[in-house]
């Protein structure tokens, strides 16, 4: 992008450069937003998307450097929703030991992480296309546990009455505060992949995603690369967790269940996985669909909507919206540069 | 050039889906949102549901104290999460002061939490039939003129002991909430008038095959207490008689309707004679059920006759409407002297006076019904007899009702 | 394997082989077994098992329910096998053949009929797939089931607005109704005389089907010049279409076979339970385990699998209906830990 690197005196320029004119003008809208938004646009919509974006993001981090689809992101975020649930308050009288956000927040995503190492342990014993199959087994699996157990659980029902913590004197559950705390985790996660993505392990991840065997034979640990993308996917898929189940309230096996697996996949693939920005553009245009789609069309057949959009997009565009624009912007520079008639 | 193209994407983007609804809604309108379940397997319920509301703004002309009433539609798939996303799209979007719904349990005690954050608008409840949703921790503004779960089976637990003589009932029901609350109704009589339940089989969601849970049931049990949905109710009746059952059944609400009554097959003779209880019964004479029945099928799609769900919706809308008329349509105090008009309303419905406890859950009559052959050879659920004015702790002392504890699988117990 | 008893021989000093022990081990459980199934049962252990009614019944149930889940899976592994797709929608072939096959026999009030037009019309809509949506996506794995992924969501929903969310059941005829009294006494009762088992005649006949078309797959797969080519296809692709067989054409058969199974399970699994919206999702869940298990492409291991599986569930629903689930779960990653390409799968 930049090749001025080594002049010393353009070190600020150089940084501005390097974060790319597209990335500072996202990013001061999406922190300008809550200007001229509504509470409802902020949470509903802005808070939603960015949540469901980093969810969508965890899947492309293991899609698109790793090459593992998975469909157990969900169910990784419920692992810690539930955590949330389980360690602080809820008003199901279940359970509820009532720890400390900051303890159980960091607990939650452990567990997550640690859940979805092992997810990625048991899946990556096989190779490529049998890791969707495994993962939606796996998320399946669990929605229909977490439906029967009430011991951990609490069944059907699940557990209700969790609130976002107030701290430094601000109420995370208010519109703006939330909003900001989910755009600063989403730009966190997204950072920490794009930066990750360019270091040696990303790099090497990939590789791997290309030819693991001449991989192996070089010497790397194929294995342990792999379950090591699993762990930060569900890191990220873990904030998003805890944030998922700020925002609702409350978890219950309906939050992770099929629908909702297959949610974060379409997301992804809508979105594109070959750069992380994509799963946040691909769930803003879902939420968007979902939550309007009664004044437009009906809700009756949305599902047929949104199936037949992801359709179209696995057909035409592999890349997904992103791989579309990148088609049509050079179209589109050419007509620029044409004389006018 | 790039970067100027983005920007302009990203201006796009974010200016233009910005600008919410906030349309006021005219003085002359007074806007009420109706959530049900439009998507999901739920469907049909739903839009019964909207059936039978919509019936309730017909009685009204469409409007009510001079205003045009507006209905917004909110749709969930039933579960839990959904209805409070819909829900909070009705209130913070759309900007409705009164909202009608949600159709199921769970959506029932989400949304009442949802409401709790909400004071300044008015929940009046579509068909959810959670004890909880009124019982413990209930919220301000939430309304429920249709009774819960365990009201539905006022006096079938006595009926069975007593004029059925069964000492010993096995209880088959669904792993949720609902069947929990239908369970406890029963056996809150069953149990105190000196009957036994040796065995609860808790079936899970979506179960369809029966077999090893209809094998595992206990030999010498008088009778089955079988709350499942309708179908799943026609699955376990073929099942259980292809094994060689005999033992007579009783059901819960929702258990024999006409999805089984109307199925083919030998299951009359096992049908015959079942008793059940509910809001509502096929063969209410009264003029005012006729007339409500009449109605009903005025709307587009209507069933033959309304369902429980139409009922439901039809109650509550129907309260809400003369809420809102007692009031003069005025809701700019945040609802206030519409919540205070609520909490005193008593009505006549199309099954009998409605009024609210301190809780504002509804106390209403049921029905208790049979199963028998109809003159044309088709099963129908005979009205056996009223119970009237049923309140949500089934007429025993509210301290004693709440020592009973919070249903679930194994409570009560009476083995 | 005999590499692997030479040890062992040499450790037992009995001098017997490890096969042998095995051989052994397998014996005394069939009897004990035989034993649990026809002998009247000591009050301790219907205090422990619920009753012998219960756990034969369990376990009858479980085997039947295998036929059913055999008939499903067996169809997703021939697809898998030959052709490397992933086949996500192949729980929504399964409902809409309960669907079609519902609506048939309704109309014409012939049950066979019924399966009949389940298995023909899902047959078409195999080819239809295949050759209009699979075949363009040769070779990428990933987007095949992407796709599959997204026929299945449009086929659950445009299946919801035909046939709503109620529950249809698929009348069988009068000669399939009706209980089959086993040999087996559950209990005795005070006046001496003996109680037998009774068990649904439909069940034992679904399992029946299922042997007979599991037999059938295998004699198609070894004995016959397509099932030839099948496995050669499964083998080396590559290979087969540079000897000059019309790879496209066998694909073709093979998607319509499979598909044509899961219609068929569609029909008969409607007919022993009920069709309702859901039931995709489950049939899928249950053929992914079934040949997670069993290992991709094998219909011994799909017949293995679905043994497995069908047990666990119904001794799950009996005796711990809350971790029934977690039975099926931890069969499935045991299986992954110890051999990751299933039981009867072959190492790529």
């Amino acid at each position: 992008m930049s090749l001025a690197i080594s002049t010393p005196g353009a070190t600020q320029q150089n940084w501005l450069e390097k974060l790319g004119a597209g990335h500072i003008i996202l990013g001061t809208a999406l922190v300008l937003y809550p200007l001229v938004a509504s509470d409802f646009f902020l949470t509903q919509i802005g808070g939603y998307s960015l949540i469901f974006g980093m969810l969508g993001l965890s899947l492309m981090l293991l899609a698109g450097y790793g090459g593992m689809v998975s469909l157990a992101q969900i169910t990784v975020a419920g692992i810690s929703a539930y955590a949330i649930a389980i360690l602080g308050n809820n008003n199901s009288n279940v359970l509820g030991f009532g720890w400390p956000w900051w303890l159980a927040v960091p607990f939650a995503v452990l567990a997550a992480a640690l859940a979805s190492a092992l997810i990625g342990w048991i899946s990556v014993r096989t190779e490529g296309i049998y890791t969707i199959m495994i993962t939606l087994a796996i998320a399946t699996a669990t929605y229909y546990f977490a439906q029967q157990n009430y011991a951990i659980f609490n069944g059907h029902s699940g557990y209700a009455g969790i609130r976002a913590p107030a701290f430094w004197g601000i109420s995370w559950r208010d519109a703006k505060p939330f909003y900001y705390l989910c755009l600063g985790l989403a730009v966190l996660s997204y950072a920490a992949v794009l930066y990750g993505s360019r270091s040696t392990f990303g790099m090497t991840l990939q590789a791997i995603r290309d030819n693991p065997r001449r991989m192996r034979a070089l010497g790397y640990h194929v294995t342990a690369h792999k379950v090591f993308a699993w762990l930060l996917a569900g890191v990220i898929a873990g904030l998003a967790g805890v944030l998922l189940v700020w925002f609702n309230g409350r978890v219950s096996p309906g939050t992770i269940g099929v629908d909702a697996a297959i949610d974060v996949l379409i997301i992804a693939v809508i979105g594109g996985i070959r750069h992380p920005i994509g799963p946040f553009l691909g769930a803003l245009v879902v939420v968007l669909m979902q939550t309007f789609a009664i004044d437009i069309v009906g809700a009756e057949r949305f599902n047929t909507l949104i199936g037949m959009v992801f359709l179209v997009i696995v057909f035409v565009s592999p890349d997904g919206i992103l791989g579309l624009w990148g088609r049509i912007k050079p179209h589109l520079a050419q007509e620029a540069l044409r004389p006018g008639p | 050039m790039r970067m100027h193209r983005r920007t302009v994407l990203a201006l796009a983007v974010f200016t233009g889906l910005t600008a919410p609804s906030m349309a006021l809604a005219a003085d002359d309108t007074i806007k009420i949102g109706l959530l049900a379940t439009f998507e999901g397997p739920f469907t049909v319920l739903g839009e019964d549901g909207e059936r039978g509301a919509m019936t309730a703004v017909a009685e009204m002309n469409g409007t009510v104290a001079g205003k045009k009433i507006e209905i917004v539609k909110g749709s969930s798939d039933a579960s839990p999460d959904s209805a409070v996303r819909a829900a909070r799209k009705l209130v913070e979007q759309d900007g409705v002061k009164v909202l009608v719904g949600p159709l199921s349990g769970d959506e029932g005690i989400a949304v009442k939490d949802y409401a709790k954050t909400q004071p300044n608008v008015t929940f009046i409840n579509g068909t959810s039939a959670a004890q909880d949703t009124t019982l413990r921790n209930p919220a301000e503004n939430f309304f429920r003129f249709s009774t819960d779960g365990a009201q539905w089976m006022a006096g079938l637990g006595t009926y069975a002991f007593k004029d059925k003589g069964y000492k010993k009932v096995a209880t088959v029901a669904e792993d949720y909430s609902f069947p929990y609350t239908q369970v406890f109704g029963f056996m809150a009589e069953f149990c105190k008038a000196g009957g036994h339940v040796p065995s609860k089989s808790w079936v899970p969601i979506g179960n369809k095959d029966f077999s090893s849970v209809i094998a595992a049931i206990p030999e010498g049990v008088d009778a089955i207490y079988v709350a499942l949905g309708g179908a799943d109710a026609v699955n376990f009746l073929t099942q259980y008689q292809q094994s060689g059952g005999t033992a007579p059944l009783i059901g819960g609400s929702i258990t024999v309707d006409q999805t089984v009554l109307t199925s083919k097959g030998k299951l009359k003779d096992v049908l015959k004679g079942t008793p059940s209880a509910g809001p509502t019964a096929d063969t209410n004479d009264a003029p005012a059920w006729k007339a409500f029945v009449e109605a009903y099928k005025k709307q587009p799609g209507a069933f033959p006759s309304p369902s429980l769900f139409a009922h439901g919706y039809y109650v509550d809308m129907k309260a809400t409407l003369l809420g809102l008329d007692k009031v003069g349509g005025d809701v700019s105090d945040g609802g206030k002297k519409l919540r205070e008009a609520l909490s005193s309303l008593s009505f006549d419905t199309p099954t009998g006076k409605v009024s609210l406890d301190k809780n504002r859950n509804a106390i209403a009559d049921i029905f208790l019904t049979e199963v028998t052959e109809g003159s044309d050879g088709n099963l129908l659920n005979k009205l056996v007899k009223v119970v009237p004015q049923v309140n949500q702790t089934l007429g025993i002392p509210e301290d004693e009702f709440m020592k009973l504890g919070a249903v679930n699988r194994d409570n009560p117990s009476c083995p | 394997m005999s590499l692997l008893d030479r040890p062992s021989q040499a450790l037992s000093s009995g001098g017997m082989t490890l096969r042998q022990a095995w051989g052994l081990a397998g014996l005394l459980a069939a009897a004990v077994l035989a034993w649990l199934v026809f002998a009247a049962w000591p009050d301790w252990l219907n205090a422990i098992l619920i009753s012998k009614k219960a756990f034969v019944s369990a376990i009858l149930n479980g085997i039947t329910l295998a036929g059913l889940y055999f008939l499903v899976a067996s169809g997703f592994t021939l697809i898998f096998g030959l052709m490397r797709n992933v086949n996500l929608a192949h729980g929504s072939l399964y409902l809409l053949g309960a669907y079609i096959g519902y609506e048939v026999t309704n109309r014409t009030g012939y049950w066979l009929l019924g399966v009949a037009a389940g298995f023909a019309v899902l047959a078409i809509v195999g080819v239809i797939m295949q050759v209009f949506v699979f075949r363009r996506l040769e070779g990428d794995d990933l987007r095949q089931t992407l796709v599959s992924i997204g026929i299945s969501i449009v086929a659950a929903d445009l299946m919801l607005a035909v046939w709503a969310g109620g529950t249809y059941q698929i009348s069988t005829p009068e000669w399939l109704d009706g209980a089959l009294t086993l040999p087996v006494i559950t209990a005795v009762r005070s006046n001496g005389a003996s109680v037998f088992l009774t068990y649904p005649l439909y069940r034992v006949v679904v399992l029946a089907a299922a042997i007979v078309i599991g037999v059938g797959l295998w004699l198609m797969l070894h004995k016959t010049r397509v099932g030839m080519m099948i496995r050669a296809g499964v083998d080396d692709r590559a290979m087969l279409q540079a000897s000059g067989v019309n790879v496209h054409a066998v694909f073709a058969i093979v998607f319509a076979v499979g598909a044509g199974l899961a219609g068929f399970a569609g029909v008969v699994g409607g007919s022993a339970l009920s069709v309702a919206p859901g039931e995709d999702v489950r049939y899928l869940l249950a053929s992914l385990v079934v040949v997670i298990v069993g290992g991709m492409g094998s219909i011994t291991g799909a017949a293995i699998g679905a043994l497995l599986i069908g047990l666990a569930e119904q001794i799950g629903l009996v005796y711990f209906p809350t971790y029934g689930i977690v039975l099926t779960f931890v069969i499935m990653v045991v299986t992954l830990a110890i051999r990751p390409q299933g039981i009867m799968g072959k190492a790529r």
